[in-house]
């Protein structure tokens, strides 16, 4: 394959997910909004958003380290943007994935959370120093079941770690392993994305958006465009790794659907649960999801060993 | 500057200021979040920081302890913002003009800092939902001239 042809994938796999992205979070609002018997916003709502981010003014408070404090919102952005990226090369053009890029993945969609932490951080706010602190925690307890989910469909994919081989390799969720992997990883998806029930680093009504208190124009809408990006990547990760990817024909159509499936999923989890105490997400995490995940692991490693498809 | 007028005008993000009032006001404030207003179809929501606000949507009378902090609330809001003087304390002091612990009327106080802030007032005792969404069109007015 061509470096040429990839860079060009590259940037309108970018291009294309920023636009999934938004739609994905109108879609998201309108659900909520269905879901509390009200009306909701129009379609070209998040980009009214955004532009008009653009065009407001940008306050930096006076105790804030200003470089951190403005970089971070762009560091995120550039970090969903590669994974993104990334994903569609190797669902679009398989010769465009390389070894080891699930793990390139993984690390690059730790970056946004870590930027959200050193953006608060510099603020020198302190509901956003509380925030930043949840934020942390939050990490911690989500990105180890996270990453032993995604590691039922690398066992399942023949033990590789290139996401075009497991995008080619059939969908890993229909069996015990993969439906137990699926759960945890749509609750650490839930949790990465910052949504109630896992939302406690911003919590709008406690801390004041915590972590995000002191952005205000563009770099919000920086922040706004990345939040939105990562809520389209999160799912393409899942479907790439754990449910067939994408296939040609007929299967443009069951992507579609697994895809609305998930955000669907997300929506409604949001919008029927209450905000957990930060305890209370590192408890259900570390007790309760990482041993599934754990199980989920070693069902797969059997099952592959085995020769047991179901397992 | 259409393409900004139109974003601002269908993203009003408003941010819920009460500067001594009875509830009164932000209980009706609170209905337009309700299904049978919706105010999110015109894309306006509550934030819960004054820097991610358009609107400030001020109620109560301007205690002579809440006006330096409206003040600097409304320092802290990123520019162009929109004040909605909610209720009639917040237009003229109500039935409290003549306390020994009021301030100055909301627009009073803006004006302080920023003589050419926009400024929606709002009558009533309280306000009916209505009458803040008319309030708001007709920001969209001014909106329209910046």
């Amino acid at each position: 394959m061509d470096t040429l042809l990839v860079i060009v994938i590259y940037i309108v796999a970018a291009a294309g997910t920023l636009a999934l992205g938004l739609l994905s979070r109108w879609y998201d609002r309108k659900l909520t909004a269905m879901v509390q018997y009200r009306k909701g916003p129009p379609v070209y709502q998040p980009i009214a958003d955004v532009l008009k981010l653009f065009y407001k003014e940008t306050l930096v408070p006076a105790t804030a380290r200003a470089t951190g404090f403005l970089l971070a919102p762009a560091v995120s952005l550039a970090a969903v943007s590669l994974a993104a990226s990334i994903l569609w090369a190797a669902m679009f053009a398989r010769d465009g994935s390389f070894v080891g890029d699930l793990i390139v993945v993984v690390y690059l969609l730790i970056i946004p959370p870590l930027a959200t932490i050193l953006g608060a951080s510099a603020s020198g706010n302190p509901y956003a120093s509380i925030g930043a602190s949840r934020e942390m925690k939050l990490i911690l307890s989500y990105e180890l079941p996270l990453f032993l989910a995604l590691m039922v469909g690398v066992v399942h994919a023949g033990w590789t770690l290139r996401l075009g081989a497991m995008a080619a390799s059939g969908a890993a969720v229909y069996s015990i392993s993969g439906v137990l992997a699926m759960i945890v990883a749509i609750l650490a998806v839930q949790a990465k994305l910052g949504q109630v029930p896992f939302d406690a680093a911003e919590a709008e009504c406690e801390i004041m958006s915590g972590v995000y208190v002191e952005y205000s124009g563009p770099p919000l809408a920086l922040i706004y465009l990345s939040r939105a990006m990562l809520l389209a990547t999160m799912p393409l990760l899942l479907i790439t790794v754990l449910w067939g990817g994408l296939q040609g024909g007929w299967g443009v159509l069951a992507f579609a659907g697994k895809y609305i499936l998930l955000i669907t999923l997300a929506t409604l989890i949001r919008n029927t649960n209450p905000r957990l105490r930060i305890d209370q997400t590192v408890k259900l995490f570390w007790y309760g999801l990482t041993p599934i995940a754990v199980l989920a692991v070693v069902l797969a490693v059997l099952g592959s060993s085995w020769k047991i498809s179901w397992l | 500057m259409a393409l900004k007028n139109w974003a601002l005008r269908k993203s009003l993000w408003v941010y819920h200021v009460n500067t001594g009032a009875c509830n009164n006001c932000d209980i009706e404030v609170l209905d337009l979040l309700t299904p049978r207003y919706d105010i999110e179809r015109f894309g306006m929501i509550l934030v819960g920081s004054p820097r991610h606000a358009d609107v400030l949507a001020v109620t109560g009378s301007c205690t002579r302890q809440a006006q330096p902090r409206l003040q600097e609330v409304y320092r802290q809001t990123a520019k162009p913002c929109v004040v909605m003087a909610i209720g009639s304390c917040a237009n003229a002091q109500g039935i409290f003009a003549e306390s020994y612990h009021m301030g100055s009327p909301v627009d009073e106080t803006i004006r302080a800092v920023d003589p050419d802030a926009i400024i929606a007032y709002v009558p009533g005792c309280p306000p009916k939902p209505e009458a803040m969404i008319a309030a708001v069109v007709k920001a969209w007015d001014v909106i329209n001239t910046l």
